[in-house]
């Protein structure tokens, strides 16, 4: 009897084994949802509003691969992870991709097997400080102390940082943006440091955000894209082709206003292709042919995503800069739908 | 006549191994050992496969690269560009730090209670039930930030020290600063330092603290000696010698006398630029583990310490008392004593528990050892399985070693039996 139960559960293990290996994208469609790893909370980006409803740029790209899969940007179980519990989470299976402001590095990519799809946001690590501190620039800060989250590229930037400039600091090592934010605003830290995107949203959520500013030092390339376990190709060709879709569909002028106009057939073949008219690209991703349409229909194309979350008209404020279109100044660039 | 015969010699057979019963029991144990080694065999082959599947297999090679972080509180030198494996020792002792400080802390306010608890004053008794109540009955994380909590929102942030009319100031002479950052105290400087030693050329070890601690250590054996030379006075002629002001000088001057030969004065700590500068900062995170290690442990223990004394028969206090000796005399020289014998074993598993429960540091950012080589190396080089494996191997033999000193010092205590 023991040993029935001993191989049966070999068996379940194995098999399960076996599953994990098969195609993330039949897992997925078989759970009937896609498990997304977010942030465990930074406004604009990921964050639950007041219904408990997860919303922001991040949590939009998301909604757009679920909208591709299965037609409906609510197939999504979101799994706030921090700093640390990310790349675990997404390595054992428990999330399917990662949006959650994560810098693309040559060792996250090769060391620790992931692959990054794509780029949704080019960011850079900055500094912000109360206004009554007086300091005008990151190089005044000899001996501040900083608060900072652990396991975060920022961690390595900050000591950099401050070994170049030959100055000292004390580092407060803090797990989630919001106790980061609760030190911060105490005084237990002058400075606190990470991507200028999310100081920005996190000073939109301050009571006095005006008296606090950030320092015009940038002091890292920080380029943040959702990310995939290494090994699945066509997992992360469908990830990275849903982004590129968002970006695409802004670059064309296909909003979520007028998709389901030029869905009816446009002069524009790319258009086309893009909305499942003409040629099979859906097809070839193991989807329906309206993919794209779903994905963005789902929230908006980049552009839409960007203004809704994080542009100039939210609290956060966040101009388009390096974000904007490459036709328009910017680095956002999609490749061809061909 | 009768002729003795050996009796029939069994031979062995195979099958003996199962139906004789004098075997059965050593079959079904091999058997039973061989499955569970294989279980074992198959899960550590199983991981190694699927880990290089993952194209990551098992190598600690990352410990000898650069960290590329800084830590804030270190007991040793260290800098960002040294390796993981320097960065998970600074972790390492700080575990060992926050332990040491815990347990100490943990034993003086335990054992206060444990005695109070059981005092005839029927407020203190009942105070004591509460603290000891509110204290086991909650998780040791819920205290942890609670007190952390506290630090950073109560206390003034440095800035609130400076200017004209500061709204905050620092207590003992200004030798204490108080602040949302930690607390600053004065640090203990020598002007005619005896300089460093460097242990194996991975840190140093100050000359000063050796030559404090020699005096100090030197100068309490020395009293004993005199304590010993006085009973065996008392047991010859029946009277005892005043030996108190020798023993206390023998125990003061030495000590005293190093720290001038040394030229010993305190460092301040005073307000620079953007913190406070020099002085021994004691960190929010160190504060808040401590502490709340403390008096959560301390609970447990004042319960040990409360059976102990409860232990010990009633007789015992009724004859000390016949004899005339105080009721705190009888406490520290009839209960104690003995109560200690019961006390001892549970207190080596509370000792256990403290150092394991300092692992919740990364609660309050505090740097120990799950906090560098747990998390931050952990999670830069993505080598989980190795860093945990290490971190496993760290904490067991952390409590082992514990375990076997407190095992040795209760072997010394315990009732020798005739």
């Amino acid at each position: 009897m023991k040993k029935t139960v001993f191989l049966g559960a070999l068996a379940v293990t194995g098999l399960a084994a076996g599953a994990a290996a098969a195609g993330t994208l039949d897992d997925v469609k078989a759970r009937g949802k896609l498990n997304c790893g977010v942030t465990t909370g930074l406004a604009g980006f990921a964050a639950p509003d007041a219904n408990g409803v997860w919303e922001g740029f991040d949590v939009g790209v998301c909604r757009a691969v679920a909208a591709a899969i299965f037609g409906d940007p609510t197939a999504v179980e979101f799994i706030p992870t921090t700093g640390k519990t990310r790349f675990t989470a997404l390595a054992s299976g428990e999330v399917d991709m990662l949006a959650r402001n994560t810098t693309w590095t040559f060792t996250r990519d090769v060391d620790l097997k992931f692959e990054f799809v794509g780029i949704n946001y080019y960011d850079g690590q900055g500094f912000m400080v109360p206004k009554s501190l007086g300091v005008s620039s990151a190089k005044e800060l000899d001996g501040a102390t900083v608060c900072i989250q652990t396991g975060t590229t920022t961690e390595l930037n900050l000591a950099d940082f401050f070994r170049s400039n030959n100055m000292s600091y004390e580092p407060v090592p803090i797990e989630t943006n919001a106790e980061a934010q609760q030190q911060f605003l105490a005084g237990a830290c002058d400075v606190y440091t990470t991507d200028a995107s999310g100081l920005a949203a996190t000073r939109a959520t301050f009571e006095n955000p005006g008296d606090y500013v950030i320092l015009p030092e940038i002091i890292s390339k920080e380029p943040l894209g959702p990310l995939v376990r290494h090994g699945d190709n066509a997992w992360g060709d469908l990830v990275r082709w849903t982004l590129n879709a968002l970006i695409a569909a802004e670059e064309l002028g296909i909003t979520s206003a007028n998709i389901d106009e030029l869905r009816k057939g446009t002069n524009n073949p790319e258009i086309n292709r893009i909305l499942g008219t003409e040629g099979n690209l859906g097809e070839m991703l193991g989807l329906s042919a309206d993919w794209a349409y779903n994905a963005i229909k789902a929230g908006g194309n980049y552009g839409e995503l960007f203004e809704k979350n994080i542009g100039e008209n939210t609290p956060i404020g966040l101009q388009r800069g390096l974000n904007a279109q490459w036709k328009d100044g910017g680095l956002i660039y999609a490749p061809p739908f061909r | 006549m009768t002729a003795l015969t050996d009796p029939p010699k069994e031979s062995f057979r195979l099958s003996m191994l199962i139906y004789d019963t004098r075997y059965r029991s050593m079959t079904i144990q091999v058997v039973a050992l061989m499955g569970f080694m294989l279980l074992f065999a198959w899960i550590i082959s199983n991981t190694l496969q699927n880990l290089s599947a993952l194209g990551k297999p098992v190598d600690f090679g990352f410990l000898f690269e650069p960290a590329g972080y800084d830590i804030n509180q270190r007991l040793i030198e260290y800098n960002s560009q040294d390796t993981h494996l320097r960065a998970a020792f600074v972790g390492l002792l700080n575990t060992l730090l926050v332990a040491a400080l815990g347990c100490a802390l943990a034993t003086i306010l335990g054992v206060i209670i444990g005695v109070l608890r059981l005092s005839h004053n029927w407020i203190v008794a009942r105070l004591m039930t509460v603290y000891i109540e509110a204290f086991r009955n909650v998780p040791v994380l819920l205290w942890i930030v609670l007190v952390m909590a506290i630090m950073i929102e109560t206390m003034p942030a440095p800035r609130e020290f400076r200017g004209e009319n500061p709204t905050a100031s620092m207590l003992f002479g200004d030798s204490v600063a108080i602040t949302n950052r930690g607390v600053y105290i004065p640090e203990p400087l020598f002007s005619r330092s005896l300089g460093d030693i460097s242990v194996f050329g991975a840190f140093d070890i100050s000359l000063d603290l050796i030559a404090f601690l020699v005096a100090l250590f030197g100068g309490i054996y020395a009293s004993k000696l005199v304590k010993r030379r006085a009973d065996r006075i008392q047991a010859a002629t029946g009277e005892r010698p005043t030996t108190w002001h020798i023993r206390l000088g023998l125990v003061v001057i030495p000590p005293v006398a190093v720290l001038i030969a040394l030229g010993f004065y305190l460092g301040y700590p005073e307000l620079k630029g953007f913190n406070f500068k020099g002085g021994i900062h004691m960190r929010n995170s160190l504060i808040a583990l401590w502490l709340a290690l403390s008096l959560y442990t301390a609970a447990f223990i004042a319960e040990a310490v409360r059976a102990g004394i409860l232990a010990i028969s009633k007789g015992q206090t009724e004859a000390a008392y016949a004899l005339g000796l105080s009721r705190s005399q009888t406490m520290n020289l009839v209960i104690l004593p003995q109560a200690a014998r019961v006390i001892i074993p549970p207190l080596i598993s509370q000792y256990l528990n403290l150092t394991k429960n300092s692992s919740l540091a990364i609660a309050v950012g505090y740097m120990d050892i799950t906090g560098t080589l747990g998390g931050i190396t952990m999670n830069q080089t993505g080598r989980e399985l190795e860093s945990i494996l290490l971190l496993m191997a760290i904490y067991l033999s952390i409590s082992l070693s514990i375990s076997a000193v407190m095992n040795w010092y209760n072997k010394r205590v315990k009732l020798v039996e005739r």
